[in-house]
């Protein structure tokens, strides 16, 4: 049994208003908006972007990954082995999905405070429908990393209670663009009790009342049941589905909120975690003194941040051919050709964790990683440098109209890198119009393009947050 | 270690070049057939008077049987090769190392590309097996060549729309040179304004900054230098031949910026050692360079030594390098207007430095009296992307030194 030892999310950047639904359909739609992940990324990338914020706030090094998510990249095949890979785990770190169903997110997340060894969950989803429904409208994409591990940890989790039973409420088929759910007045009558009983279980194992609890988290997949579990259970503070304004992120969602109320909680506070997705679950956390001295040492993006700083100007449409709702015109190039699994095995630790090679003579880096110097000719006297986390300055760009992109046009840039190194790579999540020699970029893990049925990850630059805002 | 060249050892006495375009009636066969014959009649030898062949081409076919077989050349020495835009010089260079070592006495360089039957607007290169992360794979050609700009006009404070001006002018110039020529893909001016506002590409590039996707074929005929009055009146006589590869520093060196390609300035130095000029821009009467894009050419005019460092842009605008100018570049019309087939391009140059040195070029697009003067012609020839590319310069003249 593990304390938790560190949180991160990810929020992708582009918002779709929910008014240009209503705009472009005549009909649906509704206040806010809601996170939209773009075409160069999916649950496995998104996934990775959260674990690198929680691994940032932790030195202990996860043996073993568990992805959760409905939306998994590959079927047969572990994507948690990407996030290892990104992550640069040991290769005696296990990996495994937890792929299919909602209520998978608490599970990996549960499963990883039960591992008897450093256990990372992540909680990634893309969550849609059909267009002009309420899914599409409701939903959001987003992910949440958990790292369990001995403590001392941020919290601890005091008590786990579940019911469940078998009932229709909401379901989807394999391949189908999306779910569908039986009268939400059914599923409300369903949930309710089965809520109560865990809710009044968790706390009757924890001693304590509703009115002790700091913190409630509740969510779920059924609206309805959510919105009357949230009047009714007694908290005096409940954080629930669109707190954060971008949607319901699916498998992520509860981890979202969770991670949302540890950005806030005080030392020892109670928080209680309630999903509803057939069955209730609930998870009672008390929060330690260490947690508002690691978010102190280590400061970086809260939930809301990466919430509020979002590009609320994506169009309908643009939102529609990513999601691969409405297929477009190909721009007239050759199918991509897709990575080859020898080469990308081989430089796996450039491919996914953007790892270059230094010189140990001259100091000069290598991007890709090189075995021979280009400053000073020697060969084989190279050190591995890790560039994910380093920023760097953009030295020149293109905006590309002509190459094949699934979403034109392409941004080129040519980094330098702050500790030394040049990269040409793509610029991810800017304005074409407003790239600049000098702006100020970081690096993100992408999903390139997927040709034949491979995905290419691979990483881009984007925009400083903060760069951005100024 | 040492490049000594091969100066005034070999002479070019025979040259062809196929009319460029889109030869949708055409095969690779056919283009080669037309360009060889046309060579060997020019030169005034048979087919079997050649000792050995180097054929030019990046994906119009492999082997020299994509040669020997459409000219059924029987069981000689036929190369082919490859080296991206810089293919059909390669295969000039070889040609002449081959007669000036003496293992041959006349060998023939033939350079064809056939671009326009993949059915694609733009070039399409064949990718190696990789691990899906080098740009190069992701980026169009006008992009890789348009990261010069937004770098030239920080370096030089040249505003943008200042330098889309000299990159106008440059395809102007080159719209002009190419409407005086019978061979060009495209034989009309076409106006600045009409230019300016062409669709944007890549970067500041418009279409019309962008050379000519063309199929098209030339060949020479190479032999040693003291046998060249045995078949023409006029040689063409060998000064320089450089090819470098670079390492591929730009890409990978924050200090390399965009603004120039070093290997162009060593293939230009070593040409200059090699033929013994010292002033390119007095010295020679005319220069072919590689104009795939228009900041291409602005580049290269720095770094060929046509014009001071961060004076190129001045230069051009001031008409330098117009017809009527002090150096004229690109008389043919260049890539942007002659074509860009790519195995062919090199030879193509070498064809222009055959017909204005020699004065058979059209009397309505000749370079001036004092520059025929000169008797020198420089080509170059470049492969690549700015950051990693290979590069060629050739110096020919036509007067064999003392």
């Amino acid at each position: 049994m593990g304390q938790l030892l560190a949180y991160g999310t990810y929020i992708p950047h582009y918002r779709l208003g929910r008014t240009a639904i209503a705009a472009a359909l005549q009909s649906g739609g509704g206040r806010g908006s809601r996170a939209v992940a773009s075409f160069d990324e999916d649950s496995t990338s998104m996934a990775v972007e959260a674990a690198r914020q929680a691994g940032r706030r932790s030195d202990i090094r996860p043996l073993a990954t568990y992805l959760a998510t409905t939306s998994p990249a590959y079927l047969d095949k572990t994507n948690a082995c990407v996030v290892n890979a990104a992550l640069g785990l040991d290769s005696a770190a296990f990996a495994m999905d937890v792929a299919a169903a909602v209520r998978g997110g608490l599970g990996a997340l549960m499963a990883a405070h039960d591992a008897p060894r450093p256990t990372l969950a992540v909680l990634s989803d893309l969550r849609g429908g059909l267009p002009g429904s309420a899914d599409e409208r409701d939903g959001g994409d987003a992910a949440a990393a958990f790292l369990f591990g001995a403590g001392p940890g941020i919290a601890e989790v005091v008590a786990v209670s579940s019911a469940s039973e078998e009932f229709l409420d909401r379901w989807r088929l394999p391949a189908q663009p999306a779910s569908r759910i039986w009268e939400d007045r059914f599923g409300e009558s369903v949930y309710l009790p089965l809520a109560h009983a865990a809710l009044t279980d968790a706390l009757k194992q924890a001693g304590v009342g509703a009115q002790d609890i700091q913190h409630a988290v509740i969510t779920g997949t059924n609206r309805r049941a959510v919105a009357r579990f949230a009047r009714e259970a007694g908290f005096t503070e409940v954080t629930s589905d669109d707190a954060l304004g971008i949607g319901n992120a699916g498998t992520a969602q509860v981890g979202l909120l969770l991670a949302d109320v540890l950005d806030r909680a005080g030392p020892d506070e109670l928080v209680a975690v309630t999903l509803l997705a057939d069955g209730a679950t609930t998870l009672l956390l008390r929060t330690t003194p260490a947690l508002i001295a690691r978010r102190a040492a280590s400061p970086g993006a809260t939930v809301r941040d990466q919430a509020a700083a979002g590009d609320d100007g994506l169009p309908y449409l643009t939102y529609l051919t990513w999601r691969g709702l409405l297929t477009r015109e190909p721009p007239r190039r050759p199918d991509l050709d897709p990575p080859a699994a020898p080469p990308s095995y081989r430089n796996e630790t450039w491919k996914y964790r953007l790892v270059a090679s230094q010189c140990d003579a001259c100091g000069t880096r290598h991007l890709p990683p090189s075995r021979s110097c280009v400053s000073c000719g020697q060969v084989d006297r190279m050190s591995a440098v890790p560039m994910a986390d380093e920023r760097a300055t953009v030295t020149t760009f293109a905006v590309d109209n002509l190459a094949y992109t699934p979403s034109p046009p392409l941004v080129a840039v040519v980094l330098d890198f702050d500790g030394g190194g040049r990269l040409r790579c793509q610029l991810a999540d800017a304005d074409p119009g407003s790239v600049a020699v000098g702006d100020r970029v970081e690096m993100t893990f992408r999903r390139m393009a997927t040709a034949r049925g491979i995905h290419n990850y691979f990483w881009k630059a984007r925009p400083v947050p903060e760069a951005k805002r100024s | 270690m040492a490049s000594r060249g091969i100066r005034d050892k070999v002479a070019i006495v025979g040259m062809s070049c196929t009319q460029f375009g889109e030869h949708w009636d055409l095969s690779v066969d056919d283009l080669l057939l037309d360009a060889a014959g046309q060579a060997l009649a020019s030169a005034g030898v048979r087919k079997d008077d050649v000792d050995a062949f180097w054929l030019g081409t990046t994906g119009s076919g492999i082997a020299g049987l994509a040669l020997s077989k459409p000219l059924k050349i029987a069981y000689k020495p036929v190369s082919r090769l490859e080296n991206m835009c810089a293919t059909g010089s390669d295969a000039l260079r070889n040609a002449c190392y081959a007669v000036a070592s003496g293992a041959v006495d006349v060998a023939m360089a033939i350079g064809v590309e056939k671009l326009k039957d993949s059915g694609f607007s733009g070039l399409v290169v064949p990718a190696v097996a990789s691990d899906g992360t080098d740009s190069t794979y992701d980026l169009s050609a006008p992009a890789m060549f348009s990261l010069i700009t937004p770098a030239y006009s920080a370096k030089y404070g040249v505003p943008a729309d200042e330098l889309k001006e000299v990159m106008t002018r440059i395809a102007w110039k080159n719209h002009r040179n190419g409407a005086h020529n019978s061979r060009a893909q495209f034989r009309k001016e076409v106006s600045r304004a009409a230019i300016a506002a062409s669709p944007l590409v890549a970067g500041q590039l418009g279409v019309m900054d962008c050379s000519g996707v063309s199929d098209g074929s030339a060949a020479a005929i190479v032999v040693p230098a003291d046998h060249a009055h045995r078949y023409c009146e006029r040689p063409l006589y060998v000064k320089a031949l450089t090819l470098v590869a670079g390492p591929g520093q730009g890409l990978i060196d924050p200090s390399y910026d965009f603004t120039s390609f070093p290997e162009a300035v060593a293939s230009a130095q070593d040409a200059y050692r090699q033929a013994g000029i010292t002033d390119p821009r007095a010295e020679l009467a005319m220069a072919e360079v590689h104009d795939c894009f228009t900041p291409t050419e602005l580049v290269l005019m720095e770094d060929l030594g046509f014009a001071e460092r961060g004076k190129g842009w001045s230069e051009v605008l001031a008409g330098a390098f117009d017809l009527d100018g002090d150096l004229p570049v690109n008389p043919d019309g260049g890539l942007k207007a002659f074509g860009h087939p790519v195995g062919a391009s090199g030879l193509r140059m070498i064809f222009e430095c055959w017909l204005q040195l020699r004065g058979e070029a059209p009397e309505d697009r000749r370079i001036g009296a004092e520059q025929v003067r000169r008797g020198l012609a420089l080509t170059h020839n470049l492969g690549g992307q700015p950051g990693e590319c290979v590069s060629f310069v050739s110096i020919v003249g036509t007067d064999p030194s003392a």
